[in-house]
């Protein structure tokens, strides 16, 4: 029988919750790593046992953990991050020149096919690759090399890597998005790489349409459908039907168009999910009402999704990789919020009942479907 | 080269992070200083690698101190040598962190 795995990433530690494939009852397992910020865990596509996580904090720094069992165990792999020659300088947020400095691991993204290579995306933005299981991790420098770089400016969360697109039927296509400098693609398997932010519009950057620059918080693909990208910004909703090449906003009838998480239902590849914010400076949901919205249409004609989830005095927030869905026949929506609640849906989003209340804030929420 | 038996006490993260239970004890041959003591401790513990020090800088952490004899000598030069007390065992090599943060 189907089961579903989550594997919850918090500021104080890592929870792995599991359910049958009737996704009523819940177990929840941790916290693992109790105490450490876990920005992010994901699983091997091709070996489910496999998981990768980012573990750090301030006092320690960073540290990459891996199981090989599902998330029962985990053993410390390699944590060294080092750029790729002279790292040059970036922009600091006063516009003067700073160096590449390594802080953390945002995203793990393992390889579809191979489970012990994974992709790592950092702050200060750069990407990594892992061929052993996480062991050595060296930089894909072509990407902050290619000539954009030293113009990169951190958003008030960091320059961070957060988005890690593998293209499902092009193995060379890899797709990542910067805050906020924009998305990026690579054509050759990550040696070379271009801007693809072609009619991307940011109001609160000096050329609104600048081929770098955008505060792009999340960008998700259907394996279907891998030349249609969504994509959550600062504000706007976007949408590419060309790899990024070029964007139209789909923002539609959102109430808000702020947000962070953005994800598609496993089966159609025109409904996307967004939760709304109410701005940039007011991290919570509009009216203290925390809705999902749905698009049945690919964007632009959106439905709030209200029911099991609180409608008064709701003042959370959904980070950006905190959202997910399963690929069981009646899809499964998963978010998680800085209140610390894990809400599911197992009828694409039709209702929502919490799996979790009380836990630490959720920086991240990623599920496995298993046989 | 003299062989020293070193004590040093670690976090409790750094503890369960290595899975260490207790004080460690390291033998240590040659000059016993901040760098001697924390290159054996990584090199007995590799999980420990890059968590006390910067991996690229070599420098310690900025939320971290090393107290020996009851003297924080986190500002000291990292070559300097340790009081005796830390290369006879008598006394053990603190590596703390900091209380500030929440």
């Amino acid at each position: 029988m189907s089961s579903v795995r989550l594997l919850v990433g918090t500021r104080k530690g890592a929870f792995v919750i599991t359910s049958d494939g009737k996704r009523e009852d819940w177990k929840i397992s941790g916290p693992h790593f109790a105490g450490w910020e876990m920005y992010h865990l994901k699983g091997s596509p091709a070996d489910p046992n496999r998981i990768y996580a980012s573990q750090s904090n301030s006092w320690f720094g960073q540290i990459i953990q891996r199981s090989n069992d599902g998330g029962q165990t985990w053993e410390p792999v390699g944590n060294k991050f080092a750029y790729d020659g002279v790292p040059g300088t970036h922009q600091w947020y006063d516009g003067t020149p700073h160096p590449w400095e390594f802080k953390r691991v945002w995203h793990l993204e393992p390889s579809l096919t191979d489970p012990d290579t994974v992709y790592a995306g950092i702050e200060d933005a750069a990407l990594f690759r892992s061929t052993d299981a996480g062991a050595n991790w060296t930089e894909l420098s072509g990407l902050r090399g290619h000539g954009t770089g030293p113009h990169w400016q951190p958003g008030a969360g960091g320059m961070c890597l957060h988005t890690i697109i593998l293209s499902p039927t092009d193995p060379q296509r890899i797709i990542i998005a910067i805050s906020s400098a924009g998305a990026f693609r690579s054509d050759d398997g990550g040696n070379t790489w271009r801007p693809i932010n072609q009619g991307l519009r940011s109001e609160h950057i000096p050329d609104p349409t600048a081929e770098v620059g955008h505060c792009v918080h999340h960008i998700a693909m259907h394996p279907s459908r891998p030349s249609t990208l969504y994509m959550q910004k600062h504000w706007d909703v976007m949408r590419s039907d060309n790899s990024g090449d070029t964007w139209h906003e789909v923002s539609g009838n959102l109430p808000t168009d702020f947000g962070f998480a953005i994800d598609v239902h496993a089966h159609e590849p025109e409904t996307i999910y967004v939760v709304p914010i109410k701005s940039d400076s007011e991290h919570f949901p509009l009216d203290g009402q925390l809705r999902v919205y749905r698009s049945r249409t690919g964007g632009n004609d959106w439905e709030p999704l209200t029911k099991g989830l609180p409608q008064s005095d709701c003042y959370v927030n959904v980070l950006r990789d905190a959202m997910a869905v399963d690929t069981l026949d009646t899809c499964g929506i998963y978010f998680g919020t800085t209140g610390g609640q894990v809400y599911a849906s197992s009828n694409a989003g039709d209702s929502w009942f919490p799996i979790a209340r009380d836990l630490p804030a959720v920086l991240s929420v990623e599920v496995q479907t298993l046989a | 080269m003299n062989q020293h038996q070193v004590r040093v006490e670690l976090p409790a993260h750094l503890r369960t992070l290595a899975k260490i239970t207790g004080e460690v004890s390291l033998e240590i041959e040659g000059p016993i200083t901040q760098r001697t003591i924390v290159d054996a401790l990584e090199a007995r513990y590799p999980a420990l690698s890059g968590t006390i020090r910067d991996h690229y800088t070599q420098q310690r952490r900025p939320f971290l101190r090393f107290f020996v004899c009851e003297q924080d000598i986190s500002h000291e030069s990292p070559d300097a040598p340790l009081p005796e007390a830390i290369a006879r065992g008598t006394e053990p090599f603190l590596i703390i962190g900091a209380t500030a943060g929440g």
